[in-house]
């Protein structure tokens, strides 16, 4: 295989490896901070014991989004050297800010906040949580503000030309607040809550299956339910934007994620359908002009098409992106309806009395996880050819004097080690899970 | 070119690159270092406390390599992406060490079984000693320059030419002066039997370091050009060898009088000197090209534009004091010997 192929490989690899941690640690950490602020503000013991339980399991999911994050700050420089070169004038401020506010911030706070308990008053260990919290929150926004930009160009000029043209700021806060920045951080931002807040309903609803724990888990249920619920609600609006962005930025990509080939002409919205990207051609069951009303909210509104792209230009992969826009979007359609029959039956007093539904939701876990990779595989397929939009291509950017070979150890390398850690992730997971929030032998009885 | 206190910005961040690298080898570098004392420890309980009296910290300290490898390649992205591309066999490695180290503290003590920890062990103590070495062996391959061409295209070869006998020394002066700092950490974090074994150890670990030192030492005043050009041209630097070495000396002083803080205090000077000398020996260079200097990588080639290293000092002047913060709170909070309780590793 050639090199771009195989490095393309290795970073896709290793990127959505590293993705299923850190929306975990911002979820996780967003409902630690409810749980710790009402053990804070009640003093039920209750809430205490939640906090002590899911810090156990955030410092796993946190600790191992760290060792795989720090792979993706330096595969920048081993695989896509000249895509730094010409990226890192814009990118460097960044990623200093990243270091120095978000990470420096959440991880000397950690420490304090998993070995912490018993050396510092509850309060300053609140403000630790929230710190963490926090830092991660921020992390996420200058990540997510760099791959922006790769998205949609701003604040900058080109200067230099052939391998050594690169991108040099001209105006930082353009640069920040990019065209797609400010939608894909809360889009990004959501989509990490539902991952925590779907773990933690997995994990109480399994234990209110089982018969354990139930007071407590009926609280953190609860919890988990209000957040996920608005979110997975917000989260529609914050999708659509980013959708209206893309149509006005990114329109071959737009055109890709409905499969639209004609040049100008009214769009479809499919609810699923397969693309013959050969014949240009999608079968599928849609809305027709569904897409074009969704933009300019007229069934009959042109809509740019692939077509209207040189084919060296647009996404080549165009099923792929549209099975994984639809996915995504199924899946955000089906946590806003189990999220509100689950606050229906809430209301009603009856959340707790459907064994069935504590069912789905021990498996919906899976789900916003899911939803968060194909959203992203979206993302980044759909930008193709192109690594930044408009500027530099994907297939000039890898390392050149970087050999295939080497790329084949180095993923082979990866592909044992990142086993071996989900391994380890999953073992420790189902552990903790299996042992509980507290030892029930000692405490036969509710203590609550 | 703009200037702060007279100061041109690539020579600027060159010198914050430079101290967050410093921080990062004196902070991991005790981490790092008593992890390669691991299996020297005998008893399942000592080789836990060794690991318990970095762990509310490592994280922390780690930081500093995120920050150090975000400077580079913000400051100095034609470095950060030249060097990272030619050493990609070493840094891959490293890399995975990292991941395999961090599993290693996260689960080693999460079983009770004798299979499951001496396993842990056998990795926590291969990948602390092999980051020690790769870190010094690229440190190596920087200083005796890389086969770079016209457009800083690297030349060379790609598998195992950084295994080259300069580097590997450079490797074993990094791993004994880490393993040095180390001991000294361990023995301000323990007690007892395990702190009395640890004491013999350190001596074993300030020989090897003074042997592997002194050859290194030869070796580059002797065969690497140029390496006392910058001094030549301005002798006042002369200052930071004999610090360096007045440094050096003043470590086993302060063992023996058992004063272990200010041990650790000037282990940690010797490395921030002698990184000092290292960079203040290459400036303004920041890689050699063994083909041609006219092809080097400098501060000035592979600087950022002067609009990007001005919002980048900037950040940096907000967000150091933050930063410095937090380490002094979270090493404050964990002042003093290691105590084992139900959050301990």
């Amino acid at each position: 295989m050639d090199t771009e192929i195989l490095a393309r490989i290795q970073f896709a690899f290793t990127i959505a490896f590293h993705y299923i941690y850190p929306p975990l640690s911002i979820g996780i950490g967003l409902i630690m901070v409810i749980m710790e602020g009402l053990y804070l503000k009640t003093g039920n013991k209750a809430y205490e014991i939640l906090t002590r339980f899911w810090l156990k399991i955030f410092a796993i999911t946190f600790g191992i989004g760290v060792a795989t994050g720090i792979i993706m700050e330096f595969e920048f420089g081993t695989n896509w050297a000249v895509y730094s070169k010409y990226v890192g004038d814009i990118f460097g401020s960044a990623l200093a800010a990243e270091g120095l506010f978000a990470f420096g911030l959440e991880s000397t706070f950690l420490g304090i906040l998993i070995f912490g308990w018993n050396r510092v008053s509850p309060k300053v260990h609140f403000i630790s949580t929230v710190g963490v919290f926090l830092g991660s929150m921020f992390s996420a926004v200058w990540i997510v503000v760099a791959n922006s930009w790769q998205q949609t160009p701003a604040g900058y000029h080109i200067v230099g030309e052939g391998l050594s043209a690169r991108a040099e700021v001209t105006d930082f806060w353009a640069m920040i607040f990019n065209p797609s920045s400010v939608d894909r951080i809360i889009h990004t931002w959501q989509g990490a809550f539902l991952a925590g807040a779907f773990l933690v309903l997995s994990v109480h609803a399994y234990y209110i299956r089982k018969g354990r724990y139930i007071e407590i888990s009926k609280k953190a249920f609860k919890i988990a339910l209000v957040v996920a619920t608005i979110i997975s609600l917000t989260q529609l609006v914050s999708g659509h934007s980013s959708a209206d962005g893309v149509a006005k930025n990114q329109p071959a990509k737009l055109a890709a994620m409905e499969g639209h080939y004609e040049k100008s002409s009214p769009a479809d919205l499919y609810l699923f359908g397969w693309v013959d990207n050969e014949n240009q051609k999608v079968t599928g069951l849609s809305v027709p002009g569904g897409l074009s009303f969704l933009v300019h909210q007229d069934f009959e509104a042109p809509i740019t098409g692939l077509n209207a792209f040189p084919k060296e230009d647009r996404p080549g992969q165009v099923n792929a992106v549209f099975q994984f826009y639809h996915i995504m979007i199924a899946i955000g359609l089906f946590l806003i309806a189990l999220t509100l029959y689950a606050s229906f039956l809430w209301w009603k007093g009856k959340l707790f009395d459907k064994k069935w539904l504590m069912w789905i939701f021990s498996f919906s876990v899976i789900l916003p996880q899911i939803a968060n990779q194909v959203g992203w595989f979206t993302a980044e397929i759909g930008r193709q050819p192109w690594i930044v939009y408009g500027h530099l291509r994907t297939s000039q950017g890898f390392s050149q004097e970087v050999s295939s070979n080497q790329i084949m150890f180095s993923l082979v390398l990866f592909a044992v080690v990142y086993s071996l850690l989900l391994v380890l992730f999953l073992y420790s997971l189902n552990k903790k899970i299996k042992h509980g929030p507290y030892d029930e032998a000692e405490n036969p009885l509710e203590i609550i | 070119m703009e200037t702060f206190l007279g100061i041109d910005y690539p020579t600027l961040w060159y010198l914050v690159v430079g101290l967050l690298f410093s921080g990062y080898a004196i902070l991991e570098g005790f981490d790092y270092g008593a992890g390669a004392w691991h299996l020297f420890l005998r008893k399942d309980l000592s080789r836990r406390i060794a690991i318990n009296a970095i762990g509310p910290i490592w994280d922390a300290n780690q930081v500093w390599l995120i920050i150090g490898g975000g400077a580079l390649f913000a400051g100095f992205p034609v470095m950060y992406a030249t060097m990272l591309s030619a050493m990609y066999i070493p840094f891959m490695l490293f890399l995975m060490l990292l991941v395999l180290r961090s599993a290693a503290i996260k689960f080693r003590s999460a079983e009770e079984m004798l299979w499951w920890r001496k396993t842990w062990d056998i990795i926590y103590f291969a990948s602390n000693t092999l980051i020690a070495f790769l870190l010094g062996v690229v440190l190596g391959n920087v200083l005796q320059g890389f086969d770079i061409g016209p457009g800083f295209t690297y030349e060379g070869g790609i598998f195992f030419s950084f295994l080259n006998p300069y580097a590997i020394m450079v490797g074993f002066t990094t791993l004994s002066l880490f393993m040095t700092q180390g001991a000294i950490f361990l023995l301000l974090k323990t007690e007892g039997r395990l702190y009395a074994r640890i004491t013999f150890l350190l001596k074993k670990g300030m020989i090897f370091f003074i042997i592997s030192f002194s050859i290194t030492s030869l070796y580059t005043l002797i065969f690497i050009p140029g390496v006392t050009d910058n001094f030549k041209e301005t002798p006042e630097f002369f200052i930071l060898p004999i610090l360096a070495f007045l440094a050096v000396a003043n470590v086993p002083r302060l063992v023996s009088k058992k004063k272990y803080l200010y041990a650790l205090i000037f282990s940690s000077l010797t490395m921030a000197f002698l990184l000092m000398l290292v960079a203040f020996q290459l400036y303004p260079v920041l890689l050699p090209s063994t083909i041609h200097p006219e092809h080097s990588v400098t501060i000035y080639n592979a600087a950022s534009s002067q609009k990007s290293l001005g919002i980048m000092l900037t950040i940096v002047l907000i967000g150091s004091p933050l930063l410095a913060g937090y380490f002094i709170f979270l090493y404050k909070t964990f002042y003093g010997k290691v105590k084992l309780d139900d959050t301990s590793y």
